[in-house]
């Protein structure tokens, strides 16, 4: 277990090198940041000065390692267009971002799964059925349509709720909902049909012929033999989750990593897109990283193997 | 001991008491005990009139091909027939002064595992994978009984032991999966010993076993009703099973019990023909025969109501009357009933069609 757990970590952090390194160079072709940077008609010299001092004259091999070795010693570089420490601009959008995607997958997880054991216990009704096929549209909407589509109702047509930033916790109704719409509904359906694959298996009938009470076999025995493929897919949502937060922060104009790496990418701030991407990528992995080690947790017989 | 069967007139005059269970009342009667299966709006009789009772100590084996109903009479006395598909339709379960059709979900609860217990055929699909079986032993006692879970824990070790499990204080921490298949019907047996039940269920204990296994988990089960009195109901389809391990044994067929009576009896004398060609299919040594006998055709899908020996399609000395008029249960022996037009019941033919 230690070997593989080693192995693992070494096959993310590979992952991560490479999505760094495909990142650095991709950013390099989207065009010359000192153009964003300089005033129209800057005379070449000015714009020579500038270049130097960002970096941007050495080769770009020498660029590219300068700032891996700068990665291993914590500087995470300076952006061209705030002129500070690329760390610190995370550091200050990364809380809104948390919070968020941390609130969203409470809602995912709390409603979600409960939707889905509901709709297995009650299979075949009108229940089941009013949540499955609700579960097919939300879970094939994309989160920024919806999000637009949450602004024009409930801020443009009914001025409700407000349609970006942050501040109150009003603010975080529209982007939570978009946000966890389809990842709700996916974790429902899952949870409805693998429950449903547990509940005909013997181990609950055994569960119920020692007298256990009929909710307490499905929570205890189907759910915990259920919540295996529930938490790959609880996994894959929170990746699709955090690559997706870009799209949807920028829909509601939230101040967190997504706004920062989108307009940096416009900007052709390159430290900050390059950061980004890296942390993006990083969660991506240690959630996968984490799924993959739940398993162990959750099922005894994955964990012996 | 009495036996009861599903038509109301037939219950008037058997009184015969016998063996040494007949002076006590028994702790479990069942009566006209019918469950149907319902598809597409049509029901199938899965179990259609059966009745028995159960004395304290005995071993009572249900026999009968698969799709005789016989798993379905004690998946309805358990309460554990899928609603959607199955319904009980009529039948009294009576166990002492209680009822077990008429209490409610809560109070089935206090009954199931505590009083009546059941093992299932495959162990390993019985037992909840995630969880030890340490676990699913104390989860049975902290159900039914007070105690802490460290108490609990302590008897869990105790069942294990006394199901003849080796190092039980290290068996206690394992998975199903770490143990072999005779290792988990064991832990299973530990589960439905663990409250002390008046009765135990036995669905198919050994048929996912091997032989020598099988054999080992029959002496166990032998060795506890001799020590624990509990009564036992067996389901198998081995008669093997039966004459090695049961007092009496009740054949099922179609639904309906065909033939009951004590084991002895049944084995030595038997009076159905689908009793006869279940005992003529048993494999023997002395006979190298180069096929094995086996009953001709296949066990038919009854429709309702049934207005005919059910047998009558594959029964080899079948008459006119058995084709228009299902046969009662009636005497034959003290003790030993039989439902079946012949008097005396032919012989069946010896060599029967070998398919």
């Amino acid at each position: 277990m230690k070997r593989y757990i080693l192995m693992r970590v070494l096959k993310a952090l590979l992952t991560i090198w490479a999505v760094y390194t495909l990142v650095f160079f991709l950013t390099r072709v989207t065009g010359d940041p000192i153009e964003w940077l300089t005033i129209a008609g800057a005379s070449d010299s000015a714009k020579e000065t500038l270049r130097e001092n960002l970096g941007l004259d050495l080769p770009l091999w020498q660029q590219y390692f300068k700032s891996l070795i700068g990665l291993f010693t914590g500087d995470t570089g300076t952006s061209y267009y705030y002129a500070r420490p690329v760390s610190e601009l995370f550091a200050e959008r990364i809380g809104p971002t948390v919070a968020l995607g941390s609130i969203v997958m409470l809602v995912t997880v709390l409603i979600g799964i409960p939707l889905g054991v509901l709709a297995a216990v009650r299979h075949n009704t009108l229940l089941d059925r009013a949540t499955m096929s609700t579960a097919v549209i939300g879970s094939t909407m994309p989160n920024f349509v919806l999000g637009i589509l949450l602004i024009f109702i409930f801020s443009l047509k009914l001025r409700l709720l407000p349609s970006g930033n942050t501040g109150t916790p009003l603010h975080y109704i529209l982007p939570v909902i978009a946000m966890s719409v389809g990842p709700t509904a996916s974790v429902a359906r899952l949870t409805r049909s693998s429950l449903l694959d547990v509940i005909g298996q013997d181990f609950l009938d055994c569960a119920r012929a020692k007298g256990m009470r009929e909710w307490k076999v499905v929570l205890k025995h189907g759910l915990r033999n259920a919540l295996i493929p529930v938490i790959t897919i609880l996994g894959a949502q929170l990746s699709a989750m955090i690559g997706g937060s870009v799209v949807v922060e920028t829909v509601f104009a939230w101040p967190g990593i997504g706004t920062l790496i989108v307009s940096s990418a416009q900007q052709r701030d390159f430290p900050v897109v390059v950061f980004g991407v890296l942390v993006i990528a990083a969660s991506v992995t240690f959630v996968n990283l984490l799924v993959d080690l739940s398993y162990g947790l959750l099922d005894p017989r994955i964990r012996n193997s | 001991m009495r036996c009861k069967y599903g038509l109301k007139t037939e219950q008037t005059n058997r009184t015969q008491p016998e063996e040494k269970q007949a002076a006590s009342a028994p702790i479990l009667s069942v009566e006209g005990l019918k469950t149907y299966y319902y598809s597409n709006g049509t029901a199938a009789p899965a179990v259609d009139g059966v009745s028995f009772e159960l004395h304290a100590g005995e071993i009572v084996g249900i026999v009968g091909e698969s799709g005789c109903g016989k798993s379905t009479v004690v998946r309805t006395l358990m309460g554990l027939l899928d609603p959607i598909s199955s319904r009980r339709e009529a039948g009294t379960a009576r166990l002492g002064d209680i009822d077990l059709f008429s209490l409610r979900p809560k109070e089935l609860c206090r009954v199931r595992g505590k009083r009546i217990a059941m093992i299932f055929q495959n162990p390993l699909s019985a037992l909840d994978p995630v969880y030890t079986v340490g676990n699913q032993i104390m989860e049975m006692l902290l159900l039914h009984e007070k105690m802490t879970r460290q108490q609990a824990r302590e008897r869990a070790i105790e069942l294990l032991r006394e199901v003849n499990i080796p190092s039980p204080e290290l068996r206690v921490d394992q998975y199903p999966h770490e143990l072999s298949g005779g290792m988990q019907q064991r832990v299973m047996i530990a589960i439905a010993l663990a409250c002390n039940p008046e009765i135990l269920i036995a669905d198919e204990p050994t048929t996912a076993l091997d032989v020598t296994v099988q054999a080992q988990i029959l002496d166990l089960l032998r060795q506890l009703r001799d020590r624990l009195g509990i009564a036992v109901i067996l389901i198998t389809h081995n008669m093997g099973v039966v004459a090695a391990l049961c007092d009496r044994m009740l054949v099922m067929y179609g639904g309906v019990v065909v033939e009951e009576g004590s084991c002895k009896e049944v084995f030595s004398h038997p009076a159905h023909p689908y009793t006869k060609g279940l005992l003529a299919a048993i494999p023997s040594v002395a006979q190298d025969k180069e096929r094995l006998y086996t009953i001709p055709g296949q066990v038919p899908v009854l429709r309702l109501p049934v207005r005919m020996c059910r047998f009558s399609s594959r029964c080899g000395c079948s008459m006119p009357r058995c084709e228009q008029e299902e046969p009662p249960l009636t005497e034959r022996a003290e003790g030993h009933w039989c439902r079946c037009w012949q008097e005396s019941g032919k012989e069946v033919p010896a060599d029967g069609e070998n398919s």
